[in-house]
């Protein structure tokens, strides 16, 4: 078992990333363990959704590597990115749920492409809302929903595929606190009862400190420091610090200037 | 563009993909955008049969009535006029709908749920149009010959069998099939760049407005080109 936690499944090696003159990431080294939560933090603009898109091979890095089991994300073919995300559930930062679907259709969809029976995959469903404690909304739309509830759908349309990653990009963005603390229970559930790595996006430091096993910071398009949250709590960076203590003096000169 | 055009012609191996969802598209892009193609189809074929009739003017019997608006309708105005209305009914209706799917992320979910936006998106909005737009002109060149029948023998002085008469008199199976090929082709192009332009959507809502005007301004263009296209290969 101790083994398994420390194997690196999802690994970062100078990886650039620019966007027009935008330079987001600037030689990124960051390394994931098999079965922990790992929360990555950081300013607006410096390179969080982006590396969870580089993970998921949504986009391809200017320099360096995303390694994923062994396998640099990259180097895939179409086929080989197919079978990589088949173990990827990816929860958007505003769900991304399909409009014109219903909640079930949504789910079903990454299960349909798997070629699962009718049976398991309504099994697959009901499991997947009882989890994220909405059952009774299979017949419902995206439109008809609250956001923390589309978020929640969202979350279930990916622990549906039982995959070995879950990236949450932002979770609790835009939900009130008590809310938020239902996704940071759900995500701290699905951890625990499914056994998967997750990776997490945030800028709220109440769910960091729920969710993660590890927090790692990222500033200026490199990781500043990364540790358990109790290491993180305790840091003498002044960068950091003044990040998870929310302090606006002394802000860093590209966040005072947007 | 070029990549994105790569993109869709390699999705056509999946068909398992885009085949079930082709139906829903064809009603979508076609059906629902027949009763445009007859409204302008009506109108085309009462000013044909009014115009050539005013040109005519006594020097050219009046039963070539028959001939211009048979020939005019199937050859050029039903394929063209068709596909220009619903370059701006299907191609913008593909960019807005792709566009936002773009920028709230949808297009990601699908490929992180395994599926290839080409295959999903793509194919089967192009097909579809491929498929329906020669539909709705073919409806609408019968609908337009139909128009200047009934005006020709209403508000002209000329009698069915004689605008019949005209309307054989140079007909040809190729005046048909030469409209429905060039709309065929019209109905390609204006789904392909409605896609394209959506799915190249940033920026929120004003990169969707973007998607869907140019989706839009190049779909006509790419009409008048295809148009000249088929006059030189065809002709």
């Amino acid at each position: 078992m101790l083994e398994r936690l420390e194997r690196l499944m999802i690994s970062f090696r100078g990886v650039h990333k620019s966007f027009g003159p935008k330079h987001v990431l600037r030689g990124m080294d960051l390394d994931i363990p098999d079965g922990q939560t790992t929360v990555l933090l950081g300013f607006s603009g410096t390179g969080k959704s982006v590396s969870l898109k580089l993970i998921a091979g949504l986009l391809v890095p200017d320099q360096g590597t995303v390694t994923v089991d062994d396998q640099v994300v990259s180097e895939l073919d179409p086929d080989g990115l197919v079978a990589l995300r088949a173990h990827i559930g990816y929860v958007f930062q505003f769900a991304a749920l399909f409009d014109s679907m219903t909640v079930e259709e949504n789910i079903r969809l990454g299960l349909v492409r798997r070629g699962l029976g009718e049976d398991e995959m309504a099994e697959r469903v009901r499991e997947s809302l009882r989890l994220v404690d909405l059952p009774g909304t299979e017949a419902r739309y995206p439109a008809e929903l609250s956001g923390g509830m589309r978020k929640r759908v969202g979350i279930a349309r990916a622990i549906a595929l039982r995959p070995r990653y879950i990236l949450y990009d932002e979770p609790t963005t835009g939900l009130d606190p008590v809310t938020s603390a239902v996704i940071d229970q759900l995500m701290a559930r699905t951890a625990r009862e499914l056994g998967v790595t997750s990776v997490v996006v945030t800028h709220d430091m109440r769910s960091a400190y729920t969710v993660g096993d590890r927090i790692a910071m990222l500033y200026e398009g490199r990781i500043r420091q990364v540790g358990t949250v109790a290491e993180i709590q305790a840091t003498d960076d002044p960068v950091v610090r003044q990040f998870i203590e929310g302090r606006p003096d002394e802000a860093p000169a590209e966040v005072a200037g947007t | 563009m070029g990549h994105g055009v790569l993109a869709s012609a390699r999705a056509l191996r999946d068909v398992r993909t885009w085949l079930p969802l082709t139906a829903v598209q064809m009603r979508r892009l076609g059906v629902d955008s027949v009763p445009i193609g007859l409204f302008i189809a009506v109108f085309t074929g009462i000013v044909l049969a009014l115009l050539s009739s005013y040109t005519f003017t006594g020097a050219v019997p009046l039963y070539f009535v028959g001939a211009l608006v048979g020939k005019t309708v199937m050859m050029e105005l039903g394929p063209v006029l068709t596909g220009l209305a619903l370059a701006g009914r299907v191609g913008a209706n593909i960019a807005a709908e792709l566009g936002t799917m773009r920028v709230t992320e949808q297009v990601d979910a699908l490929e992180t749920l395994a599926y290839d936006p080409a295959s999903y998106l793509v194919v089967p909005r192009v097909t579809a149009g491929v498929v329906m737009f020669p539909i709705v002109t073919a409806l609408a060149m019968a609908v337009g010959v139909a128009s200047g029948w009934f005006t020709a023998i209403n508000l002209l002085d000329l009698s069915s069998h004689e605008f019949v008469k005209g309307l054989k008199l140079f007909y040809q199976f190729k005046d048909i099939w030469f409209g429905l090929v060039k709309a065929a082709s019209f109905g390609g192009a204006v789904t392909l760049l409605g896609a394209l332009s959506g799915l190249r959507s940033e920026g929120g809502a004003q990169g969707v407005g973007r998607a869907a005007t140019s989706a839009v301004v190049w779909g006509c263009c790419a009409i008048l080109v295809l148009d000249a296209f088929w006059a030189v290969v065809l002709l």
